[in-house]
């Protein structure tokens, strides 16, 4: 070939195929409608009503005060890991070797990014229990493997069984996500649960990718995190983070914990990816995890209350919602109405403007519910729910 | 009702005492009679005092007040201690707030009134005089920042995003 028959007056493409080929975030064009509404009552959003405590907020100034405005090493500052090792030994008896098996990612977002590049190769197969956090399945098809999403539903208070999930594994299967408490559901699997699970996992040789994000927001039974189980943390890698727990959404600070061949795998990713979580976030960090108890307890009894009237507000509404053990939504199915999700989500927005999400947009087994975030003031609530009911008494079958 | 959930309860109304019995019931996970009778009972046992408002006055113009913040030294008497000249000075309805004290001096007296004048003369009249009170030290109070921990001209608004994942 010579060179000017490389030449082309035509445009080349520009974009990846994987990329082009997938969806923007079904949340992105219900934020647009919502955006444009005055006096919306927001039930659609996906953070604490918190704003960071004043000691995480201040370590964080009195670090740049200090100067602390270079680099931290690649997985994150020795001291900030140390703590998260405690700190996760204590809460939930999982022990990790800070030096070389605890990565500090920006946000839990990158630390389920780096597991799935870490560990997975095209055409391979990663088990998602659906409905669920929206970046899983898009993660896994950019990293050009294939999302498999395992349905969970009412019926099992969209907690996920071994049935369900065996009938999905092929020799192609590498991994499963599992998010408990559960984005958008508020479902929490209890250990037993969970162990039945680890049996597949060990029976099938699969990887399990757990994010555990929401683990202090279990209200009803302690969180058992999924590497505590036995023989499972030789096959886990757990991802957490601050954001909801210290609300500390904004600061991008995460974390994840795995066996040190996967973890050193990932790590070579983020050095090169990220090279290391901001500095200013790692001191707020480690403020938060030496001093933030009182305030995650404080602030978990105030979800738990509001968990509870919401439940009951919903299901009076004629709403049926199961409970909810964790995280700070509802997940009530809008069956009464005889609408669909999204046309319930569109209707409420425009009529009684309050925006609550469609449960479909968190993949399989969402259609026919809608996800209400709790965190937010009880005012707001109790206006909310008024409105839902008479929403409902006017539209139900 | 377990007392997990009367400290709950507690902690709710502390927070906000105009939640209704019906939402209060919800939020417990309890029938509304239960809620009504735990209340009863920690009204009754002096649990709960009483369900007040948190007043910024100094928006409405009118009713301008004036507080001190009044440092007391005090003789202790035998037997009763303190709590002989604090029954004493409670009582009078300037008084908003008492408190022993740790450090050097006895007792914190907030006293409250219309005018500078007022709460002076409580001082010099009242106060002073009393048997049991050595020394007073009178701060007046310039603004109210933060009261019960409620801050004062909050701004910290919801700065979330209307739905996000």
């Amino acid at each position: 070939m010579t060179q000017s028959s490389l030449h082309t007056t035509t445009r080349k493409k520009r974009l990846s195929k994987t990329v082009s080929n997938i969806e923007p975030s079904g949340i992105r064009r219900f934020f647009d409608l919502a955006s444009t509404m005055e006096d919306c009552i927001s039930l659609g959003v996906g953070e604490p009503d918190f704003v960071t405590p004043w000691n995480v907020r201040e370590a964080c100034m009195a670090s740049l005060e200090q100067g602390y405005t270079s680099y931290t090493s690649n997985a994150g500052m020795p001291e900030l890991r140390q703590a998260i090792t405690d700190y996760m030994d204590e809460r939930f008896q999982v022990s990790y070797d800070p030096e070389q098996e605890v990565i500090v990612t920006v946000g839990a977002s990158e630390a389920i990014d780096l597991a799935v590049r870490a560990t997975i190769d095209p055409g391979d197969e990663v088990l998602v229990a659906t409905p669920a956090f929206v970046s899983y399945e898009p993660l896994v098809t950019l990293s050009g493997a294939v999302p498999v999403p395992v349905k969970t539903d009412a019926s099992t208070d969209f907690k996920l069984t071994k049935e369900r999930l065996e009938a999905a594994i092929t020799e192609r299967s590498r991994a499963i996500v599992l998010s408990f408490p559960n984005n958008p559901t508020g479902a929490v699997m209890s250990k037993r649960e969970l162990e039945a699970i680890a049996e597949v996992a060990e029976a099938y040789d699969l990887l399990i990718f757990s994010d555990e994000i929401y683990a202090e927001l279990s209200y009803d039974i302690p969180h058992t995190a999924f590497s505590a189980l036995e023989r499972m943390h030789d096959r886990t890698v757990l991802i957490s983070g601050f954001s909801k727990a210290f609300a500390m959404t904004g600061w991008r600070l995460g974390f994840v914990c795995a066996p040190a061949d996967i973890a050193q795998a990932m790590l070579k990713i983020h050095q090169y990816a990220l090279m290391c979580a901001p500095t200013q976030a790692q001191h707020g960090a480690l403020e938060a995890l030496r001093n933030g108890r009182e305030a995650v307890e404080k602030m978990t009894n105030s979800y738990r209350a509001r968990r509870n009237y919401t439940v009951h507000a919903l299901n009076e509404a004629g709403l049926n919602c199961h409970l909810p053990g964790g995280s700070f939504y509802a997940f009530p199915s809008v069956e009464a109405t005889g609408m669909d999700d999204e046309t319930f989500a569109e209707q409420l927005l425009i009529e009684e403007k309050v925006a609550v999400v469609p449960g479909s947009v968190f993949g399989k087994g969402g259609e026919g519910h809608v996800r209400c975030s709790y965190a937010t003031s009880l005012d707001s609530l109790q206006t909310a729910f008024a409105r839902m009911e008479a929403f409902v008494s006017r539209h139900g079958k | 009702m377990t007392s997990d959930k009367e400290i709950e309860l507690i902690r709710i109304l502390e927070h906000n005492g105009r939640v209704e019995t019906e939402v209060l019931a919800k939020m417990l996970d309890e029938s509304e009679e239960d809620v009504k009778v735990c209340m009863q009972k920690l009204e009754d046992e002096q649990v709960i005092l009483s369900y007040t408002a948190i007043v910024d006055w100094s928006k409405v113009t009118k009713e301008e007040t004036i507080a001190a913040m009044i440092d007391v030294k005090v003789t202790p008497q035998r037997d009763v201690g303190f709590d002989e000249v604090a029954a004493r000075i409670q009582r009078f309805p300037e008084v908003s707030a008492l408190y022993l004290m740790s450090g050097t001096y006895d007792l914190s007296v907030v006293v409250e009134g219309q005018t500078m004048d007022g709460v002076a003369r409580f001082v010099s009249n009242k106060l002073s005089t009393l048997d049991a009170v050595l020394s007073t030290t009178t701060h007046f109070r310039l603004k109210k920042y933060k009261h019960d921990g409620v801050v004062f001209n909050q701004d910290e608004k919801d700065r979330r995003m209307v739905v996000s994942p």
